[in-house]
């Protein structure tokens, strides 16, 4: 939004030539699409959810089944998103600041699970795991249940959001170089205290930043757990889940209190991204290559 | 100790006491290639303790790589490195203390100047890390220093250029290094700034007395500042003096070139005598002068226009311009009309473009070229 207002001081300016007509049809067709495909479903969302009124949406959000769905789906973004900020920031660190064999197809297999369907990526944890998979006998055998349990969800879900920390830091650390590293050490700084002194501080607002977004998207992942959930209610349905079955079963009111939740959480993500990028700008990679 | 330092108000006499004991230096056979590419051959080289040196030389003449080299941050294919009495390549970057300061300055862009300062202090393990009231009074101290009295509370971002330079200077001296290296000082400054720098970096060193090397590319840089320079050439030492001798007496074209201007003519030597493209030429020749190819190399300054005279060589004004105090006019000189730079006075007669011209070299070298 901040870019199209920008353009159209420009505009104004006289460093384009459209009409003052031209300028308010864009602008009233980017309006009129806007309203239509994105703010009338979140208003939708909020609108169903209350219909009932207040009370019967906080009944609808302490139905235990939805309590048991807020928390599983609370306990896979603890684990995935603290996984993925480790194997993140080591990936690209190791990806901006050595020089080793391999590294192209590092990088691009960290982009793959932006390429491959979710319901792949679940798919892929089923034939691993599952009961007829590769690996299925010899779990059963040790009463290790991965799949239909949170170990598959949280798995399937750390597959899903891995790209977001790491693809969000590795152009800023390229971009920042070794320079400081390189003054850290010769200063006397070890590896770790110039790691935790000098490139982490450098990169805070990126990695808040990426941590933002892979939050988002574990909390709201739906293909690839719904594959490896099993459904069972009240133990390995997520909020998304919980919504589909909700819905399902005609409990509108319901599926809309838990769907708002989860748009709620989704303007809490934007309202703290946007400022991210406001006060932040020069140090988030997004921002300059979205 | 300089007359001149003494003289300067912001004379800090316990600063002094405080630094690493500087070091000899000898650098000796070292060979470093980056995958099939060679950067340094076979170099050479011994600094005396307290020593200011230049490595000057062209971008790829492997000046930064033998810096590098030193501290610690790239290591040689072949060679040793000795500290004192010490194999530094046995050292790590960390056990070396060495006080670098980076062409950019690589300053922390997160922390404020005093942090930056105080950083090579403040990583240091416990039982070998000053005081939180000495680390702060020596900050204080270096940062009086370099000039930066009342910054410490700035960001990198909010200072000059200048100003960066000083603070990655203090920052490099805050460890008490035994050595300290700079990769192209000035390189980012603007022309008045890199000047009042120059000087400036002379009296800190003076002061302080440590062994400096630093790497340069501008030939003024390295007269002005250094003790002795060290002239680089596609991997290999061409020469080392003070800058009086390479001025002087350089040992290659190479260096005639580089440091200072000079005209370079391929002649021809036979019986002792010169020709340039089979026409005779008048400057004595030098009983070494084997026969075959040579190079003879002399600067613009050190030719007189001559009247018709044997031996001397023709050619012909191509274009003239002020150059300073004197002239100075561009000669396509002998059968092939090879270019030639001459220095002439500002009002000579017969040196306007297109005028024939007869000229002598008064002062010059003789290379082989083979």
């Amino acid at each position: 939004m901040a870019d199209v207002s920008l353009n159209l001081s420009a505009a104004s300016t006289g460093a384009t030539t459209e009409s003052r007509a031209t300028r308010g049809l864009l602008i009233g067709v980017a309006v009129v699409f806007l309203a239509l495909f994105l703010l009338l479903p979140l208003v939708t969302v909020f609108v169903e959810a209350l219909r009932s009124g207040v009370g019967a949406y906080f009944s609808a959000l302490g139905e235990s089944d939805t309590v048991s769905s807020i928390r599983l789906t609370l306990i896979v973004a603890a684990i995935s998103v603290p996984a993925n900020l480790v194997f993140g920031l080591a990936a690209s660190w190791a990806i901006a600041k050595f020089e080793f064999v391999g590294k192209s197809v590092l990088i691009t297999l960290i982009d793959l699970p932006f390429s491959v369907s979710p319901v792949t990526s679940g798919l892929i944890y089923v034939l691993i795991f599952g009961a007829q998979g590769y690996l299925g006998p010899w779990l059963q055998a040790h009463h290790i249940q991965i799949i239909f349990a949170l170990p598959g969800i949280a798995l399937a879900t750390v597959f899903v959001t891995f790209p977001f920390v790491a693809r969000e830091l590795i152009p800023i650390m390229q971009e920042q170089g070794t320079l400081e590293e390189e003054a850290a050490v010769s200063l006397g700084a070890g590896g770790w205290s110039t790691f935790l002194r000098v490139t982490l501080p450098n990169v805070k607002w990126a990695l808040l930043y990426g941590v933002l977004l892979c939050n988002a998207r574990a909390m709201g992942e739906f293909g690839a757990v719904s594959v490896v959930s099993g459904h069972i209610r009240g133990l390995t349905d997520t909020m998304p889940l919980q919504v589909e079955i909700l819905y399902n079963d005609y409990a509108y009111a319901a599926a809309f209190a838990v769907a708002s939740l989860l748009a709620l959480l989704a303007l809490v993500t934007l309202a703290v991204k946007t400022l991210l990028e406001w006060r932040f700008a020069g140090e988030i990679a997004s921002q300059r290559r979205h | 100790m300089d007359a001149r330092v003494a003289n300067d108000v912001n004379y800090a006499p316990d600063v002094l006491t405080k630094w690493g004991r500087p070091v000899d230096v000898a650098i000796e056979s070292v060979e470093k290639a980056f995958g099939d590419t060679p950067a340094l051959h076979g170099v050479s080289l011994s600094i005396r303790s307290g020593e200011l040196v230049a490595l000057l030389g062209p971008s790829g003449s492997g000046k930064t790589t033998l810096l590098r080299i030193l501290a610690g941050l790239d290591f040689p294919t072949a060679g040793r490195v000795m500290f004192g009495g010490e194999d530094a390549l046995s050292l790590t970057v960390q056990q070396r203390n060495i006080g670098f300061v980076f062409q950019n300055y690589a300053l922390f862009r997160h922390m404020r100047v005093f942090d930056n300062v105080a950083f090579g202090l403040d990583v240091r393990p416990g039982a070998r890390r000053p005081t939180k009231a000495d680390i702060r009074g020596r900050v204080l101290e270096l940062l009086k220093l370099v000039q930066l009295e009342g910054l410490e509370r700035r960001y990198p971002a909010q200072l000059s250029g200048g100003q960066r330079q000083r603070v990655a200077l203090a920052r490099a001296l805050a460890i008490e290094p035994r050595l300290l290296l700079l990769d192209e000082p000035f390189g980012a400054l603007d022309a008045k700034v890199r000047r009042e720098l120059r000087r400036w970096l002379r009296e800190i060193h003076d002061r302080t007395g440590h062994t400096t090397v630093f790497v340069t590319h501008d030939q003024e840089e390295a007269i002005e500042l250094a003790d002795r320079i060290v002239v680089l050439n596609q991997g290999k030492i061409e020469q080392v003096g003070t800058p009086d001798d390479i001025y002087d007496n350089p040992a290659s074209p190479f260096v005639a070139g580089f440091i200072g201007e000079s005209n370079a003519l391929p002649v021809v030597s036979s019986g002792g005598a010169l020709s340039l493209d089979g026409r005779a030429l008048a400057v004595g020749s030098r009983p070494a002068a084997a026969d075959g190819p040579h190079t003879l190399v002399f600067r613009p300054h050190h030719v007189e226009i001559v009247e018709d005279r044997p031996g001397c060589i023709e050619g012909v004004v191509v274009s003239e311009r002020r150059h300073g105090a004197v002239r100075r006019i561009e000669v396509e000189a002998g059968a092939q009309r090879r270019r030639i730079e001459i220095d002439v006075p500002a009002d000579a007669r017969g040196a306007r473009k297109g005028d024939s011209i007869r000229v002598l070299p008064n002062h010059w070298w003789l290379f082989d070229a083979r």
